[in-house]
């Protein structure tokens, strides 16, 4: 078997783990250096998450879309840097450092998968695995100016993928155009029945770009309060370019958008906290202090283990589903779900995809997001994918100073084909 | 149940009118091949620890449960023989707590939407046919076990074994409608032979069968008139009791405990004790484990399950009173002994493997002396050899041997069963042991043993001769013993009459 060398300059910080002499054999990704993110499990390669508490974890075994790769031949060249567990909008809350945005060093890539962005970016490598929460797939994409999709819920199997919010996340392809990331649908998409909340609709598409005829809903809300009107008028020129394509444009509402931040932190929190509950130092992570207590030892691990956000996060979703509490947050926050997943229902009864900007902002200065709450309400446009469990897709679509700017494509369910085919017609008008 | 005298007016004692409340909590381990969320083998049992483990059952970051269809459909057959409803949809929920035998820091169980509710099964009561209302019947995992070393209160240290981690179980949770221990045995005995009907359940294997039990003494007629409303006296919950027998035991205890609270005039507060099997007692435990918060929700990783279709399509194999009912219709059985063969499913095959040599002689001999035999000794139906008792019920049958002999005999084969795992055969025994009846012949040759015995019998005793011949016929029945005694039971008593007294007209 074939190998790759791999030893790159890593300026941004991008790997937490880099391998130099990387297996490859034949298959549709033969030869291809591709960057998995690290809370994805590669068997014999540590698989950190970001966070110390899994310092040491080297996993028995490969993610579902671990083996899918290999199967095709591509060579894994990486394991990428992240925010800890995916908490976060800005890969700085990474316990192995930031990584910074290549398109300006000075700022952020976006989070949570921003080292695999980044490792795009710079082109350190072709394709990249992130994983989508509530937007980390499209916010690093959108910052650092390359496409990642975050397929339907459903269509990509999380075996081996460290949960965050098990009903919320997908792992997606990132590349720096829309083909490679559909070839690497293509190969994400092969049915696993080990994933209960999957089914068998494997993706096989060439992405088309005419889209005459084309209705694209364009919802009020996304160009709202809180959206820097320069990163708006490049999305709208965009939206205005697909139009002189042959689109028909028509602007709608969604009022769910109002509390669609909301329900989505209460439900992320609330898995996570239960998610994380396993890191107690007894199968695996930093030996448990058996002097003392197992109490005692367990909750000294995960103060010290995990970083501030984390343990934010665990202990909002603790008291989400406290009892008490819980119907006053988590059994509210579902009822909240349903609505946006209603909106998205009622507005695919007259238009095919749903598109507005990806991120309110360009990339932040590093170091510039300094309060949580400010922090969320960054993903406020990137949430009501991942609650609706449609597939979204971000493609640079412009700039603003300088910035890449993102525009995000939102599809029918299980029509991850849509949102590729106006994503690819987005990038033929930038390029042209 | 007695009155004691009431000391003070707020005292109610345990007075005649007071009565027992128990409900029950039974944990059943399902007897399928694998375990209930990945492809591990159940049979752990007697292996190294951590041997039957996979990333799902160690709950390794990234593993996701896969539900064992066979599982559900085991916890759908439990909900129809228990005449539950099954809802539309169940759903799995997590259960969240900290514990080193927990993998994931939460249980996969079910919570508001379990896979059965609102059953029942009838038992034989205190006063007669009772119905024991089901609550609920739900499924959940088992999680894994502690293995403390050195000493047993001060452990040096704690292992985990996560063999266990995994293993389907199903809870069975009662209302509380059962009025004494006996009754409580009895509802379980009843529910484990359903469940062994059922074929989903070894109630050999050990550690398969946990139950928790909830009692209260309640003025008579409260239960009826409240239900679950607030009593002056607390309800307490008795945990982990890991036998049959351990929770009539821990019921009796506890209701003398709390007798005798109430009779010192004690306020009884709800509390959750600990069975100690080796002492019989009840021990207070902490009182923190019931104010714990398990934060249920619905477990993200598993879809709700579409259960209703699903238990339509169950057919239910013959149960304890449907064969019962046959027993008595097909083979003439007692009630008594039709009762007591259904009450074990493999008593009950091994009933029909036997009893067409003869259904009265086989019905008695299994009811009322191998099942006695077989509880001595703590050994179970399953180890004898039905041809070997076949060999036996003949042999009984045609009046080869004694009832007498027939049950040395089976004390020999039970004892080498036991011993070795084989015995030799019946007819073998019999005649190793020279158990074979004697049939007496009607010359006075003097070659019949009974004859043989007769004679040395009267050589022997001159004085029981001499007072028969004086009139006092009792004498005779003093002989007949010695020659029983000479013929070690096998000769038949009326050929021992009939030749004494030739002898004695005789001489
Ligand atoms: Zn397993």
């Amino acid at each position: 078997m074939a190998s790759v060398t791999f030893s790159p300059d890593d300026r941004y910080n991008a790997f937490i783990t880099t391998l130099s002499g990387a297996e490859t054999g034949p298959g549709r990704l033969s030869g291809i250096p591709v960057a998995v993110k690290d809370n994805i499990s590669t068997r014999g390669i540590p698989t950190t998450c970001a966070s110390r508490i899994l310092t040491g974890y080297i996993p028995p075994y490969d993610a579902h879309v671990v083996t899918l790769l290999k199967r095709e031949g591509a060579a894994i060249v990486g394991k990428t840097n992240m925010d800890e567990f995916g908490m976060g909008t800005t890969t700085e809350n990474s316990a192995f450092g930031p990584t910074l945005n290549p398109a300006d060093p000075t700022r952020v890539p976006g989070g949570s998968s921003g080292g695999s962005a980044a490792a795009v970016a710079s082109g350190m490598v072709r394709m990249a695995l992130g994983t989508d929460t509530g937007g980390s797939i499209r916010c690093p994409a959108a910052f650092c100016g390359i496409v990642g999709l975050k397929p339907t819920y459903g269509r990509v199997s999380r075996y081996g993928l460290i949960a965050y919010a098990n009903s919320l996340e997908q792992i997606g392809p990132m590349a720096r155009n829309v083909e490679d990331v559909s070839l690497l649908m293509e190969v994400l998409t092969i049915h696993d029945p080990r994933d209960s909340t999957t089914i068998a609709c494997p993706y096989r598409h060439t992405p088309d770009p005419t889209i005459r005829g084309l209705k694209i809903g364009v919802p009020e809300e996304f160009f709202g309060e809180g959206v820097d009107p320069r990163v708006a008028s490049v999305v709208w020129e965009a939206i205005t370019r697909l139009e002189a394509q042959g689109a028909e444009i028509v602007t709608c509402r969604m009022p769910s958008m109002a509390f669609a931040l909301a329900a989505y932190y209460v439900t992320c929190t609330s898995e996570a906290s239960s998610n994380l509950a396993r890191f107690d130092g007894v199968r695996y992570g930093p030996q448990a202090d058996t002097r003392r207590t197992w109490h005692e030892s367990f909750q000294e691990q995960r103060r010290e283990g995990f970083g501030t956000e984390v343990r934010r996060r665990i202990m909002l979703g603790t008291f989400a589903l406290s009892s008490g509490y819980y119907g006053k947050y988590y059994a509210k926050a579902q009822a909240a779900r349903q609505q946006v997943r209603n909106d998205f229902l009622r507005l695919f009864r007259t238009v095919d995809v749903i598109a507005g900007p990806t991120m309110p902002t360009v990339a932040f200065r590093l170091g510039e997001k300094t309060d949580p709450l400010s922090m969320y309400l960054s993903d406020v446009l990137t949430v009501p994918a991942n609650l609706a469990g449609v597939p979204a897709i971000s493609v640079p679509c412009g700039t603003s100073e300088g910035l890449p700017v993102g525009l995000q494509v939102m599809g029918q369910w299980f029509r991850d084909e849509n949102v590729i085919d106006v994503a690819a017609a987005c990038e033929q008008g930038v390029s042209s | 149940m007695s009155a004691t005298p009431v000391t003070q007016p707020a005292n109610t004692g345990m007075a005649i009118d007071d009565e027992v409340i128990v409900g029950l909590e039974i944990h059943c381990q399902l007897d399928t091949k694998t375990k209930l969320f990945c492809g591990c083998s159940t049979d752990y049992r007697d292996d190294p620890a951590n041997t039957h483990v996979c990333p799902i059952c160690l709950g390794l970051p990234g593993s996701l449960p896969r539900v064992n269809r066979k599982a559900v459909e085991y916890a759908l057959r439990v909900g129809k023989a228990l005449n539950c409803g099954i809802a539309p949809e169940a759903e799995f929920a997590r259960k969240n707590y900290f514990y080193p035998d927990l993998d994931k820091g939460f249980q996969i169980t079910q919570y508001d939407k379990p896979i059965a509710v609102k059953g029942y099964l009838d038992i034989e009561g205190d006063d007669g046919e009772k119905r024991v209302r089901i609550t609920r019947v739900h499924m959940e995992e088992d999680p894994g076990r502690l293995v403390h070393k050195g000493a047993a209160d001060r452990p040096k240290y704690t292992l985990v074994d996560y063999n266990r981690a995994g293993i389907p179980l199903i809870e069975i949770v009662t209302e509380p409608d059962l009025r004494s221990p006996k009754e409580a045995r009895r509802f379980l005995n009843k529910l484990r032979a359903t469940l062994e009907y059922l074929g989903v359940f070894d109630s050999e294997k050990e550690g398969s069968l946990r139950v928790d039990a909830n009692i209260s003494i309640q003025p008579k007629g409260w239960f009826e008139r409240e239900g679950k409303g607030k009593a002056d006296r607390g309800r307490v919950e008795i945990k982990n009791i890991s036998s049959y027998k351990g929770v009539e035991k821990a019921l009796t205890f506890e209701i003398t405990r709390q007798k005798n609270l109430i009779r010192r005039g004690q306020k009884l507060e709800s509390a959750t004790r600990h069975f100690v099997e080796t002492r019989g007692v009840t021990t207070s435990s902490r009182s923190k484990e019931m104010e714990q918060d398990y934060r249920y929700f619905p477990e993200p990783d598993l879809r709700p399950l579409r259960v209703c279709d699903w238990a339509m399509e169950i057919v239910l194999p013959e149960l304890p009173d449907a064969r019962r009912a046959r027993f008595m219709e097909q083979y003439g059985c007692s009630p008594i002994h039709a009762r007591t063969l259904t009450g074990e499913l493999k008593l009950a095959e091994f009933y029909e493997k036997v009893a067409d040599i003869d259904t009265a002689l086989a019905a008695t001999w299994i009811a009322d002396t191998l099942l006695g035999e077989l509880n001595y000794r703590d050994m179970s139906i399953t180890l004898v050899p039905p041809e070997q008792f076949r060999e036996l019920l003949v042999l009984l049958r045609e009046g080869s041997v004694t009832d007498k002999s027939g049950v040395e005999v089976l004390r020999v084969l039970l004892d080498q069963l036991k011993e070795t795992g084989r015995c030799e055969g019946a007819r073998a025994c019999v005649d190793r042991l020279g158990l074979r009846i004697i049939v007496a012949t009607p010359t006075l040759t003097g070659e019949d043993p009974v004859m043989e015995a007769a004679k040395e019998a009267l050589a022997e005793q001159p004085q029981a001769v001499a007072d028969y011949r004086a009139g006092r016929k009792e004498a005779l029945n003093f002989l007949v013993g010695q020659v029983m005694k000479k013929t070690r039971g096998c000769a038949k008593p009326g050929d021992v009459n009939k030749v004494l007294a030739d002898l004695l007209e005789e001489g």
